[in-house]
This record gives structure tokens, sequence and C-alpha cells, in this order.
């Protein structure tokens, strides 16, 4: 893949992370006979081909349904799990190629943190609050003893919880409190980028609230960057500058929130809001026919989907659609997406066919 | 089954709660989970129950089809179901109620179902014990039953298990099976919940095509308002055991009566344009154990609370076009 | 930190308020958990507490029955039988707690490598765990002691060996669960290392369910030790030791000589019964799912 020239749509203008070409393959072993070797085993793609930037101080939403590969491209920028091929590029430094396992030693752990969707799930059932809290701190930050303490109530302190609760075990805690401690927990390092897997969907919808609220406060008060993967539109039109929509392991649609919101340019971005329940009368649907194209070796000559689309024509089926420019920082990969200028190409550019995966995302206009 | 049962007219609504209290017994106290819970539903009609986790919605539902937990004591109230007292014909009638004339589709749609036996024979099943069909004819009837939940290929999705299916496609075959004896009420608790958005719009826009189809009465229960206002014709809100109010949908969300609905309706992120818009229900449920709960279960967080919200029994006002309000203050 | 971890930070107050209404609601388990104070009690105090020596033999004495002078009566050779199994209650507790600290400590690392790591790790030892239990366990302690002879602490090693699949498929189930849980990947964020997760994040998970294990295995433990010993492998006479002795008086059951056998065989079986009553206590008590 030749180097992007990834530029960054943050408001100061400087890019945090780049993410270009990254590839998540699994192989199924069960599905395989024995004898055949490694090299031939289906794959099954979980994220295939996807590049963007996050800038500094930036809220970039990752938004798509179960299956879609988000998840996988969380932890993959949170260095959880290695990407089969592409590269993360981290303030300047190539991490996509230093192993998981041993990522926690390298210096840039502290700078990505990520916030887990299940707080009960997430913590230790058998470590009292503080303990979670101070762990990532001992073990990257080497504090002890009342430097710990400190640090710890101040982690506590800015995420609204109580310090009379650092001593209770999570199961003595609410579901919003089981929250902070998790966001104390991946704030305590100061990171620069905070991945946040569903942080909110697990809890009461007044409680998701207050969290959402948190969370944008923490923001701007530590100079964070956020890659908020949600599968509520609502909160993500809510909390973030730019919005990537997946599907099926690529990114159909990217641009700035509020753009993609008011004027959706790709079909599934389009079936995704018309599918929010809304008091009063009932919108016309954009149906998605059918169940999703399987992941499991995709034909890369065909639009990912096509079979659901209404709009499909032969071209979907021949060519997939790379990411394409529709508006200023609005990027679709339709052949038929909804445009905004006046004229509307709907024939393919020569070049762009030669292309297996899609561009990396250029923005800017 | 879809016919109108003698004695059944529009005067008459098909299911009647009245004043339906329920205890759970716990090692830790006594959980006054619902205090007083009263509502109509006519035939036709869809109405939803709304509230956040623990006001007592599910409660109600397991209430209605008997199925409560067997720390549960029904302390008192009527459910008055087709001519009967759901709480007084025993356990052997309820068991053919149930299935027959009442069904209920469950949440988390994979774990409801049996994980070793296959969907086509859960549905034929359901229609051998309830549906006065042979056994020869059962399997037939439940593909016809799988076709009409718009699973593709029947047929041969009638020998699959349920972890086999997409979650969305179990929750079809839930339907298929609530709905496979023509039930006159179906209760539908939080099923589209943990499903995706766009088979949520589905599976709900489907529940409530063969509902009308068959003249059936739904409660349907969620703790997503929006989602209650766009399908629902009524709205009930529960809070903490108590039916706080229920008005028709659109005049609940211009006019709300009660502060907790009011509350609710502003917690919504689809209308705001931005987060600060929106506001948090400030306090928490009330630990439903205490004895000195107060008379208004929300006067604790509700800022218009006055002494006697404290201390008066709570006031319930029915209005006569069905309105329930149950508020000293009200908006 | 790591101590503290180990400890599992509990809160006593909470603790110990579940133990009391756990006693309180089953009073077998509070009877259980009597027992097995006075056990202790008598391995440790034991040969001070008991009356006479326990090897010096009275042959004018042998074979009289319960007496106020001799509570269980004598045996062959005119040893006083309730002093034997007061001092065996030292052997017998002190094998099994050995062998099942061996089990219990080779098992659970065992299985926390083979859940934790899956892949080669957990098919080798998985192998070596079937091919212990594919023997009749018994049938092994026997061979094991047969081969590599007769003496206490080859009784130790056998019987750590056959309780060492149970521990080990224990650790390896609940590994494998948590294995992909929240907390462990969280684990990993904060820059700890495999080995490190292993042992302070999930083992003090699946410490408590491995203690009821304990409990359970302990009766098995003493069962086995006094069976070998009853066969003739391991223990040797003179030696007071249950097994043996039950051994010894079985014979004299149809001379009518009842309580050379019996008293043993009474105190075996109160021993195990007291160890698998508490077993099902400290399930209560540890059990998650049964706590409000």
């Amino acid at each position: 893949m030749p180097a992007p020239a990834v530029t960054i749509a943050g408001p100061t203008g400087e890019t945090l992370l780049a993410a270009t070409g990254l590839r998540k393959l699994y192989p199924l072993a069960h599905a395989a006979a024995p004898w055949r070797r490694r090299g031939q085993r289906p794959l099954l793609h979980a994220v295939d081909g996807v590049s963007f930037a996050i800038g500094r101080g930036e809220t970039v939403g990752l938004v798509g349904e179960s299956g879609c590969g988000k998840s996988t491209l969380a932890r993959l920028v949170a260095r959880l799990i290695d990407p089969t091929d592409g590269s993360i590029r981290f303030d300047g430094a190539e991490i996509g190629a230093v192993p998981a396992p041993r990522f926690g030693r390298s210096k840039q752990r502290a700078a990505i943190q990520m916030v887990f969707q299940d707080a009960t799930d997430s913590l230790n059932p058998r470590f009292t609050a503080f303990r979670a809290i101070a762990d990532p701190l001992i073990r990257l930050r080497n504090l002890s003893g009342s430097a710990l303490r400190a640090r710890v109530e101040e982690a506590a302190r800015l995420t609204g919880l109580p310090l009379e609760l650092l001593s209770r075990f999570p199961h003595q805690l609410s579901g919003g409190q089981k929250a902070r401690v998790g966001i104390a927990r991946a704030i305590a390092v100061e990171p620069r980028l905070l991945v946040l897997d569903e942080p909110t969907s697990a809890l009461d919808v007044s409680v998701q609230i207050v969290i959402l609220k948190l969370l944008q406060e923490l923001k701007q008060r530590l100079d964070l960057s956020y890659l908020f993967v949600s599968h509520d539109l609502g909160v993500v039109r809510l909390l973030c500058d730019r919005v990537l929509v997946m599907y099926l392991g690529r990114i159909v649609e990217s641009g700035p929130a509020a753009q993609v919101f008011a004027a959706p340019a790709h079909p599934y971005t389009q079936a995704l809001l018309s599918a929010i329940p809304r008091p009063g009368a009932r919108r016309s649907r954009i149906a998605l026919e059918g169940e999703p194209r399987s992941p499991i070796d995709p034909d890369p000559t065909i639009c990912r989907l096509y079979g659901r689309c209404a709009r499909a024509t032969d071209l979907c089926r021949s060519v997939a659609p790379p990411l394409r420019r529709v508006a200023a920082g609005h990027h679709a990969a339709c052949h038929h997406a909804a445009c905004h200028h006046a004229a509307c190409h709907h024939a393919v550019d020569a070049t762009e066919t030669t292309q297996a995966a899609p561009r990396p995302l250029a923005v800017g206009s | 089954m879809s016919q109108p049962a003698p004695g059944d007219d529009c005067r008459h609504p098909l299911l009647r709660v009245e004043d339906l209290r329920v205890d759970f017994h716990t090692r830790s106290g006594t959980v006054r989970a619902l205090d007083g819970i009263g509502f109509e539903l006519q035939r036709g009609e869809i109405m939803a129950l709304v509230g956040e986790s623990g006001s007592g919605k599910s409660v109600t539902a397991y209430a209605i089809m008997g199925i409560l937990d067997a720390a549960a004591r029904i302390t008192s109230g009527r459910i008055q179901f087709g001519g009967r007292d759901l709480l007084t014909v025993g356990e052997k009638a309820m068991r053919s109620i149930r299935g027959r004339e009442l069904a209920i589709i469950f949440q988390n749609p994979r774990t409801a179902l049996n994980p070793i036996r296959p969907v086509g024979r859960q549905i034929a099943d359901i229609l051998l014990q309830h549906g006065g069909v042979t056994a020869a004819q059962a399997p037939r009837r439940a593909v016809d039953m799988l076709a009409k939940v718009r699973i593709p290929d029947p047929e041969r999705r009638a020998a699959a298990y349920p972890f086999e299916l997409s979650g969305g496609m179990c929750q079809r075959v839930m339907i298929a099976m609530a709905l496979a004896c023509e039930p006159a009420l179906l209760i539908a608790d939080e099923p589209s919940t943990g499903l995706d958005i766009t088979t949520q719009a589905v599976i709900m826009d489907l529940v409530v095509e063969l509902v009308a189809s068959h003249n059936m009465a739904t409660l349907l229960i969620t703790h997503d308002l929006a989602l209650a206002a766009e399908y629902c014709s009524r709205i009930a809100v529960m809070h903490a055991g108590h039916l706080v109010e229920l008005a028709p949908t659109p005049l609940l969300f211009t006019m709300p009566r009660h502060p907790y609905t009011a509350k609710l309706i502003a917690a919504m992120p689809g209308e705001a344009g931005r987060l600060d818009m929106l506001a948090a229900i400030p306090g928490a449920l009330p630990d439903l154990r205490r004895p000195d709960l107060p008379a208004c279960r929300y006067a604790e967080r509700c800022e218009r609370a006055a002494a006697d919200c404290r201390e008066a029994p709570l006031l319930r006002l029915t209005s006569a076009d069905g309105r329930q309000i149950a508020c000293r203050h009200p908006l | 930190m790591t101590i503290a971890a180990f400890a599992g930070i509990r809160r006593f107050d909470g603790t110990l308020r579940h133990i009391a209404y756990v006693l309180a609601e089953n009073p077998v388990t509070g009877f259980a958990f009597a027992m097995f104070s006075v056990f202790v009690l008598l391995a440790v105090f034991g040969p001070s507490l008991a009356p006479y020596d326990p090897l010096a033999s009275d042959t004018a004495q042998a074979l009289t029955g319960p007496s106020a002078a001799h509570w269980f009566g004598t045996d062959q050779l005119g040893r006083d039988i309730f002093s034997r199994v007061v001092v065996a209650t030292r052997l017998d507790l002190g094998i099994a707690v050995i062998a099942v600290a061996l089990a219990f400590t080779a098992g659970t690392l065992l299985g926390l490598a083979a859940g934790y790591c899956g892949g080669w790790a957990d098919r080798i030892i998985g192998r070596a765990v079937d091919t212990i239990m594919a023997f009749p366990l018994f049938v092994l302690a026997m061979g094991i002691v047969a081969a590599l002879g007769n003496s206490v602490a080859n009784i130790v090693y056998a019987t750590a060996i056959i309780n060492l699949p149970i521990y080990a498929r224990l650790a390896r189930a609940e590994a494998n669960v948590r294995r992909s849980a929240g907390f462990i990947e969280a684990a990993r964020l904060c820059g700890n290392g495999e080995t490190r997760i292993v042992l302070t994040q999930l083992l003090p998970n699946i410490l408590p369910l491995m203690m009821v294990q304990v409990s359970l295995t302990l009766g098995y433990a003493i069962l086995n030790a006094a069976g070998l010993s009853f066969i003739g492998l391991g223990v040797r006479p003179p030696t007071a030791e249950w097994g043996i002795m039950v051994a010894e008086g079985a014979s004299n059951i149809i001379s009518g000589e009842w309580w050379v056998a019996l008293f043993p065989g009474l105190v075996l079986m109160a021993a195990v019964f007291c160890f698998n009553l508490m077993g099902d206590g400290l399930r209560d008590i540890v059990d998650p799912l049964r706590r409000t």
C-alpha cells in the first residue's frame, strides 16, 4: 500500500492517529478439513481495508451493526490485537508493527486507553475500585504509596466518583458507578487517545446522559481524542465531530457528523438512520432486504451491500465501489451515492477500478 | 379464534388490570414491586408500558401471564381477561389460556428458545398443545407460520437450531410461536432490545402488521420511549411500581402531565440538537425494600414535590377519556 | 500489592455475616465445622491427649472390650485402641493435607496454563490429565506405591497424583471461561504481562471454588490413605493408622471382638463425612450466586 497523504480533520489540524489499509483476517480452523494447509483455510474478513485518521482533540464516531467489525477495529487501534495487514501510526510512531503482547511495555501503551462496554465485565470482581484504578498507574507509571493514592483520588474526582466508593467491590456499585470506575481507570495514566467501545449501551437512559456529559467534559479538560464506537446513532450524533460508518469490515461512509446525519449519501447509512424510532408519524422506512453477505472470503469485486440495496445495478455487481468524495470532507463508497453538487457523476472513473482495496481517506477539501 | 367471543364488544375491554399489588419476598426484605397498577386494553390496540429498569413493567407482564417468580406474592388486585379473573382461575386453567389466548415474546430471543430443539418443532409443539392440530398437520402449519413471519426459505429453516439463526431470525421464530394459535392478547417484553437497529425496525414493523391483521391487543414493554411513541396508540409510564401517567401518545408528548414523563421526554437523544440540551433525571429509583417509602415514590426525585406528596396517599385520577395521572401537583 | 491480591482483599464484616447466616440456616454445616475443629485439635495435641502409649503392648490385657479403663477396648497386642485412634489422627490428617496441598498447587497451575493459553499447552496437559483419569484411581495409587516402595511419603505422592486431575480440570474450566472477560483485556491495557495477569487477576477469582474442592478432596484423600494401608501398602505396623487398625481388627469380628475394627472405622467415617459436609457448607459461603 502506498503511504497515504492522510491529512487531518481535527480542530488543531494535527493528526494523532492515522490508520492505513488496516485488515484483520481470522482463519476459520473448524471449517477446514484438517489436511488443508494453513494458507488455504477460509478467512473471516473482520476488518478489510480500513483507513482513517483521528485528529488531536477530535471525537470520531464509529457506527455499524453487529458483525461489521467495529469492535475489532477498536481493538486494533487500542493494540489489543495485531493487524494482519496495514499500518497504524500514532504520534508519528508506527505502532502496528509491535506485537500486542509486547506493546504493554512500550511507552505508547499509556497514551492509548480503552473504556469497555460492559463495566461489570471489565472490572475484576475481586478488586476494589481503588485497586482497579491503581493498576495502570502501578504498572505503567510506577507509582506507589501516597503518590499512587493521590493520583487515584484525582482520577476518581475527575469522573465524579465519590471517594468513599473506592474501597467497594464491583458488585457493590451501581451501573453508573462502575462506568465511572472504568473511565477513571482509563484516564488515570493521562492518555492522549481514548477508545470507547459502546461505553453507555449497558446503562439506563438516564445514567447514559450523565456519563456522556462526563465524557464530553473530560475530553475538553484533559485534551483527549476519542474513538467512539457505538450502534446508537442518536448518541453518536450528539457527541462526535466526525463519523465513520462501517459495514462488513469496510468503511462505507465518512464525514462530519452533522452532515452525514442530515444528508447521508450511502444507502446503508440511509437505512440505518431511517430505522431510528421517532415519535409521531412513522417515516417511510428504507428497508434492507435479507441478511448481510458472508464476511468469509468475500468477493472483492462485488459491493458488500449488493443483494440488499434498492439502488443496485450491474455495476454494483462487477465493481466494488471505493470511497468517493460526495461533499467537502464527506465520502461514501457507493456507485450511486447522493451527490451534493448540481452535476452528479454516476459513471465510474476508470482509474478507480484498478484498485482492489478502498482508497485511503484523503480528507480536506 | 380470531372471531370475537360472545359478549365481547368495544365497550368491554379485552384486558382490565385493577389495583394490582405484587410483593417479592427476598432474603434482604420484601420488595414492593407493584403498588396499585390499573389499566385497560381493547382489542386491536397497541399500548406501551414504559419505564426505567426496575420500574415494574416486566413484573406486570409476568403477573398477567401468571409466570411470576416463586418468591412473588400477589397481595391484591384483579386481572380481568375474557370474562375471567386470571388471578383466581388456577394453574390448570392458566396453562390452557397461556399460548392459546395469551402469548408473550421475550427479550433475548436466542436464549428464550430451546437450544436443543429445531425451531420448526418448537412451533409444532405449541400447535399440538393448543391449536387443535393433528400430529400430521403440525409440521406443515409450522412452516406456514415461519413463512408468515417472513423467514426466507422456511422449509429449510424449520430444521435449524436456534444457534444457527441470527438474532433477528430467532425473534421472528418467537413471534411465530406466539402467534401460532392466534391469541387475543400479545405481550411483547422488550422484543427489540439486543437487536441491531435495522433488525429492530423490521421486527417491530412485522409485529405491528401481524397484530393488526389478527385484531390482537398488544402490550409492548419497553424502556425506549421513542419506540413506544412510534408504534403505540397509548403509553403508560411506570415508575418504581406505580403507573404515573397513561395517555394517548400524541397527547403524552405534547402535554405531559406528570413531571417524570416530562423528564423522560427531555432525556431522549433523538430530537435534541446538542448534548447539553439533554437533561438527566436526578436521583435514582428508590429502594423498594424500604419500609418508609413516601406515598409518591417519585417524590424524592421531583423538584415539584411538596409535603403532601410524601405523606398523603397517592392521588390517582382517571379522566373520562381514559387518561390516568398519579400526581398531586401535575404540570 | 501482590500479597493483597492473593489475600483476596475481603471485607470481613460482610463475609463473617454471610458465614453466620449460612451456619444458622444449615445447622448440619455448623456441626461439620465443629467436628472439623475437633479433628484438628486431635491432630495437633493428639499424642499428649492419649491416655496410654499407643505402641505399648500389654498382652495380658489383649482383646478386652470397651471399659472405663479402655474406652475403645484393646487389640490383639493389648494396646489401647482409643489412644491409637487419637494418635492416628495426626498421621491420617497429615497425609491427607500434604497430599491435597500438592495436588492443589500442581493441579491449579497446570489447569490455569491449559485453560488460559489454550492451544498446545491445553492439548498436552489435557492428555496427561486424561491419562491419569483413565485408570481407576485407587488402582493407580496402589500401582504407584507398589512401584515406588512402601512408605508414608509414597502414599502422599500417590494420593497427590490421583487427586491432581480434579484441580486441573476445575482450574482449566474456570480459566477458560474467564480468559475472554473484559477485565483480562483491561489488564493488558494496564500494561500487565500474561503471566502477571494469570497470577494476580485470574487466580484470585478462581481460588474460592478451588477451596471448596479442597475440602471435598481431603475426605477422599483420607479414605485413600486408609484404603492403601488396609491392603498392606504404605503404612506398616506397628504405626497407628486408621486403615491398618481396621485391617488388623477385621479378622477379629468373626470371633466376636467387634470393637477392634469398629472404632477406627467409625472415626474414619466421621472424618470423611465431616469433610464432605464442610465442603458443601464452604460452597454456600463462597459461591457468589447465593450471596445477596
